[in-house]
């Protein structure tokens, strides 16, 4: 049953007061980034952005809309599946011990249907199959989800063609619609769990009647206005079938193997661990961190590394990505968010690299 | 067991290194209950003659002299650390190795004729072998501490040598050259500073050195479009580690 929210004020004071760390998007070092809010305050309202490969601005917009910009710097994988971790730590003597602590309660705001899927790609990667991680089920279980469905696809947008779309379709406790007006904005709110049932029933709302239709017309109109689209056809044969392509050599004069795209990538999940000692030598740990395909160090084993060439590092990053996730983990690891588009820093553009591998002729 | 001793030596450079010792603070206490400081000109004149566990060099090697001081230091060493971007890669008076020193040489001195020296700065690994490298102008406190302590421990240190990217997209920092439009070589700069600069938003400026594993020429284009000449640029990547042979590329493409 949908209901209307005139301000969200309400619901984050809702969920701060059931204990939750509430992390959204506000405005910080010229982008909207993602960090805890005190208050509904926080959000960017009347703040947009604009997008390009390997560039990325805020903009006035002429409303007070807070969800009207496409995807940021960061991701929610920054929270459920943060840069560096403790595994555990012990002193000399004794048995190692893992960290004790309850999983932070995490208030996810405005979680866009593209990161919703991506959420769900990490929870098939890092909470299900035959070693999930302890740490990520935990802090995913303890996550309460606001989803917001897109009505502003940004310019390196492209997730119809990804196998998403504007509308979030499960995975959520509540979602919202963003309805923006001259100067007022409103929000269509549906409840997607048990959780948040309960959390919307403790909310003064107003019945959603029309709004409810309207909610619908902008976020099915959003489904047209993605600013890219992958290439047509069977992206994991394709990648298999050009294997060789002179095109690797052309991406490989242009990627600076910095491994911006895999950072800001909501689903890239690379670790590798770190073990420290401490001066006293008295203490050690081990530690999980982000690392990434195109780290020289990745692909070490002993005597070198396997990929030496960025040639081979970037076309391990996109047939992974595209084409052996889905004999992995059953589907592609690509949502279509457009963040290694927009925040590569020389702008090389997956759905461009893909439509030229496309277009070349394969050696017979 | 006697404690490990550690020696650190000085070359062509500033001493910041070096300092970065004395900056460890508390640390330094607990480090000087672990080992003993054999030889620390900058901390104490009073030194104990080698062998030494680890010896860690500062500055590049620019004259006759340095070259046979070098091989002493190794010779007495078990580990041998250069620190610092002159230890490294030749440091700022590198810049020599572009130019004709006997004019310097002839300009600069009343009397010429008193002056030795080489006509190139070279790392420390061109005369010895290097155990260990930190990189950085100066090195970074945490990477001291991290390899000095993983020394001790007989582990290996963690030395990373990738981009400073990784650091920005740990610590939350929106890239500078996407967001913002600020010049910026932090993808082509290898880690171990935390990155700094631009968090605080400053695009990083290098002084850890080009990551092997990178062509730098790939971010000269995305730099020209920020409005860089190729004055610009060449100053940009003839600072620190001017003499990086990894850096070498640039000039050639950089030019006028």
């Amino acid at each position: 049953m949908a209901a209307l929210l005139t301000s969200l004020d309400s619901l984050v004071a809702a969920l701060r007061a059931d204990r939750r760390q509430v992390i959204g998007p506000t405005v910080r070092d010229g982008a909207i980034v993602l960090a805890e809010l005190d208050s509904a305050r926080q959000l960017p309202y009347g703040w947009g952005v604009r997008v390009a490969p390997g560039g990325y601005r805020l903009r006035e917009r002429a409303d007070r809309a807070a969800f009207g910009h496409s995807a940021g710097p960061q991701s929610w994988k920054a929270y459920l599946h943060p840069p560096r971790t403790e595994l555990w730590s012990t002193r000399r003597g004794e048995s190692p011990a893992e960290p004790d602590e309850p999983p932070p309660r995490y208030a996810f705001l405005g979680v866009r249907p593209c990161d919703l899927r991506a959420i769900g790609v990490l929870d098939r990667v890092l909470g299900q199959g035959k070693y999930p991680s302890v740490r990520y089920a935990a802090r995913r279980a303890a996550t309460f989800i606001v989803a917001v469905n897109c009505t502003e696809p940004g310019e390196a947008c492209f997730c119809v063609s990804a196998g998403g779309g504007p509308k979030a379709a499960a995975g959520y406790d509540l979602v919202l619609t963003e309805l923006i007006g001259a100067d007022t904005v409103r929000y269509v709110v549906e409840a997607g769990s048990e959780k948040g049932e309960r959390l919307l029933s403790t909310l003064d709302t107003y019945p959603a009647d029309a709004a409810t239709a309207e909610a619908s017309a902008a976020v099915d109109a959003a489904a047209g206005r993605m600013g890219r689209a992958l290439p047509p056809g069977d992206l994991r044969a394709l990648i298999a079938e050009k294997r060789d392509a002179a095109h690797w050599d052309d991406v490989a004069s242009r990627c600076l193997s910095c491994a911006n795209c895999t950072m800001v990538c909501p689903t890239c999940f690379c670790t590798t661990v770190e073990d420290t000692t401490d001066l006293t030598g008295e203490v050690a740990g081990r530690w999980q961190r982000w690392d990434s395909c195109f780290d020289p160090d990745f692909s070490y084993l002993h005597g070198g590394a396997v990929r030496t060439s960025t040639r081979s590092r970037y076309r391990q990053w996109l047939s992974h990505k595209v084409g052996t996730w889905h004999d992995q983990f059953g589907e592609a690891g690509c949502v279509g968010c457009g963040r290694c588009v927009a925040w590569c820093p020389v702008g090389i553009d997956l759905t461009a690299e893909l439509a030229a591998l496309a277009s070349e002729e394969t050696a017979s | 067991m006697d404690a490990p001793t550690l020696a650190v030596w000085k070359f062509a450079s500033c001493d910041g290194c070096q300092l970065t010792l004395l900056d460890c603070e508390d640390d330094l206490l607990m480090l000087a209950g672990r080992i003993k400081i054999a030889h620390f000109l900058e901390a104490s004149s009073a030194t104990v003659a080698g062998p030494y566990d680890v010896s860690l060099v500062e500055g590049s090697v620019t004259t006759p002299s340095d070259v046979e001081r070098v091989k002493r230091i190794r010779a007495q060493s078990k580990a041998l650390v250069a620190i610092g971007a002159c230890a490294t890669a030749g440091g700022i008076q590198a810049l020599r190795n572009f130019a004709d020193v006997d004019e310097f040489r002839s300009v600069v001195y009343a009397r010429p004729d008193y002056i030795q020296t080489l006509a190139r700065s070279e790392p420390i690994s061109t005369y010895v072998p290097v155990d260990y490298e930190l990189r950085g102008c100066p090195i970074d406190r945490g990477q001291l501490l991290e390899l000095l302590g993983a020394l001790l421990a007989g582990r290996r240190p963690q030395l990373p040598v990738h981009s400073v990217c990784f650091e920005c997209k740990a610590r939350g920092t929106p890239c500078l050259l996407v967001a913002a439009g600020t010049p910026c070589l932090g993808p082509v700069t290898q880690a171990g500073c935390g990155a700094i600069c631009p968090a605080y938003g400053r695009g990083c400026y290098g002084c850890f050195g080009p990551v092997a594993a990178t062509d730098p020429r790939a971010l000269l284009a995305k730099l020209r479009a920020l409005g860089m000449s190729a004055d610009d640029l060449r100053r940009a990547f003839r600072t620190f580690n001017a003499a990086a042979p990894a850096l070498a590329a640039i000039e050639e493409t950089s030019e006028p």
